[in-house]
């Protein structure tokens, strides 16, 4: 997958103090150019968005809040516009966290996100295999790189997801549409992981963009 | 299943990558970027890079290397050393590191640890331990600092429990008594940590052979840092890979 002929903009929301640089990385090895904001009308309007994060649940869901950006990612899920939410990214997408009891998260996705198990390391640290569900389109069968503490169990409704052991199953990906969401870090992990955002940047780039 | 991951380690300074005992007689084994890709290329999990800057010039340089081998690099970086405060982390952040590695700066001031797992979250913030074992009891061991050059009274064991309760996320547990020495991890002293803290635990220092990485995932490690034997060509990481599979070692290959 290389976009390298017309080089299109792939948007970056700054969630807070993410660590953006290996998602731009991926995004220029695969030929688009990252723009990094955190302008909500450039992020409604943005034929291509990806929604990184790493940090505190908590903090960065206040941080879209005080922006105006939980408003403007759920118009675009609504809409079907291309989104790839990836890590705390995904997480914010649900109703809630046992990170932060008490904080709404932006409720596009039906889930709770809860903690392992007592008897796991954590932060769960490192490759581990990711199944996806027959209905898939996006999401294959691969070895992805994970680094987090908390997890969904289970999504309610009609989520293709693909799951992932570690002490138990959890959700590790979830697509519907132009919609991906990714726990592990598809940035980081290899070939495979790049393959991934390329094929999710051919759905979404081909897409003519929907008035929302 | 989560895969127990071989990650070799870059020892850099002013742009080079250099390979000596215990920084000392330092020689040139090749350029990071080129050395980051050719082992991801060949199986490996993770990439370690350590500054080992000496003059505050260097330390300007080894921020523009973060940058090159970020990249071409497609897996998870840590880089390490000299990281004395919260701006020095996020500037690594920015250069392309996803984990950072704390050391003498947290063993002086522990709270470092929580201000950056606050800040950057715990996934990001790696406590690097180097151990020495005491002379008086050799199931007990000693937190060096200043590159190992300074030896304090702090039992490791419990320096790497404290770390953990103020919110770092991954341990670097480097033995002082075998770096360099190719005798094999210190493998009590892995275990001891292993067993003491829930957050994963890097073994290094020492490594020789396969059968070096093997006894250190079996006392315990999550994964296992190597430099030479990469860097001399002695065995490839897939060549590991392989051996540990054979072995009853989950990996990813």
């Amino acid at each position: 997958m290389n976009f390298t002929e017309d080089q299109p903009e792939v948007v970056v929301v700054r969630t807070g103090s993410a660590n953006i640089a290996s998602v731009a990385a991926a995004l220029t090895r695969l030929g688009t150019v990252p723009h990094v904001t955190e302008d909500p009308k450039v992020v409604l309007a943005a034929p291509v968005v990806v929604l990184p994060g790493v940090g505190a649940f908590g903090a960065a869901v206040t941080h879209l809040r005080n922006r105006g950006l939980d408003e403007v990612i759920r118009e675009r899920v609504r809409c079907d516009r291309p989104l790839l939410a990836i890590c705390l990214g995904m997480q914010l997408l649900c109703e809630s966290s046992e990170e932060h009891p008490g904080v709404a998260g932006l409720g596009i996705v039906p889930a709770h996100v809860g903690r392992f198990g007592r008897d796991q390391r954590v932060p769960q640290m490192g490759w581990n295999r990711s199944l996806p569900a027959a209905t898939c389109v996006l999401l294959r069968p691969d070895w992805m790189y994970f680094a987090h503490s908390f997890r969904i169990e289970t999504i309610k409704g009609e989520w293709n997801v693909a799951t992932t052991e570690y002490g138990g199953t959890f959700v590790s990906a979830f697509e519907r549409g132009a919609l991906l969401a990714c726990q592990f870090h598809p940035e980081l992990s290899g070939s495979g992981g790049l393959a991934l955002i390329g094929r999710w940047l051919s759905l979404a780039i081909g897409r003519k963009v929907v008035p929302c | 299943m989560l895969t127990r991951r071989i990650i070799p380690c870059l020892d850099v300074r002013d742009g080079r990558v250099v390979k000596g005992v215990r920084f000392q007689g330092l020689r040139d084994a090749g350029d990071p970027s080129e050395l980051a890709a050719r082992y991801e290329a060949e199986g490996a999990d993770e990439i370690t890079l350590l500054d080992i800057s000496a003059t505050p010039q260097e330390r300007a340089t080894a921020t523009d290397t973060v940058a090159r081998v970020r990249r071409v690099l497609g897996i998870p970086l840590t880089v390490g050393g000299g990281v004395r405060k919260v701006a020095d982390v996020a500037r690594l952040l920015d250069a392309g590191a996803d984990k950072v590695g704390l050391n003498t700066a947290a063993v002086l001031r522990p709270e470092l640890l929580s201000e950056c797992a606050e800040q950057f979250g715990s996934q990001c913030v790696v406590v690097a331990i180097d151990a020495a074992r005491s002379s008086a009891d050799s199931f007990r061991w000693e937190v060096r600092v200043r590159s190992g050059a300074e030896l304090t009274p702090i039992n490791a064991i419990e320096w790497a429990k404290r770390a953990e309760a103020m919110g770092a996320g991954e341990v670097l547990l480097t033995s002082w008594d075998r770096d360099g020495t190719r005798n094999g991890y210190d493998l009590p002293l892995t275990g001891a940590v292993a067993s003491a803290v829930r957050i994963p635990v890097i073994a290094s220092g020492g490594a020789a052979k396969p059968e070096d990485l093997l006894a250190a995932f079996e006392a315990g490690a999550d994964a296992v840092l190597a430099a030479s034997i990469f860097h001399n060509r002695e065995f490839t990481v897939a060549d590991i890979k392989k051996f540990l599979s054979t072995n009853g070692v989950e990996v990813r290959i």
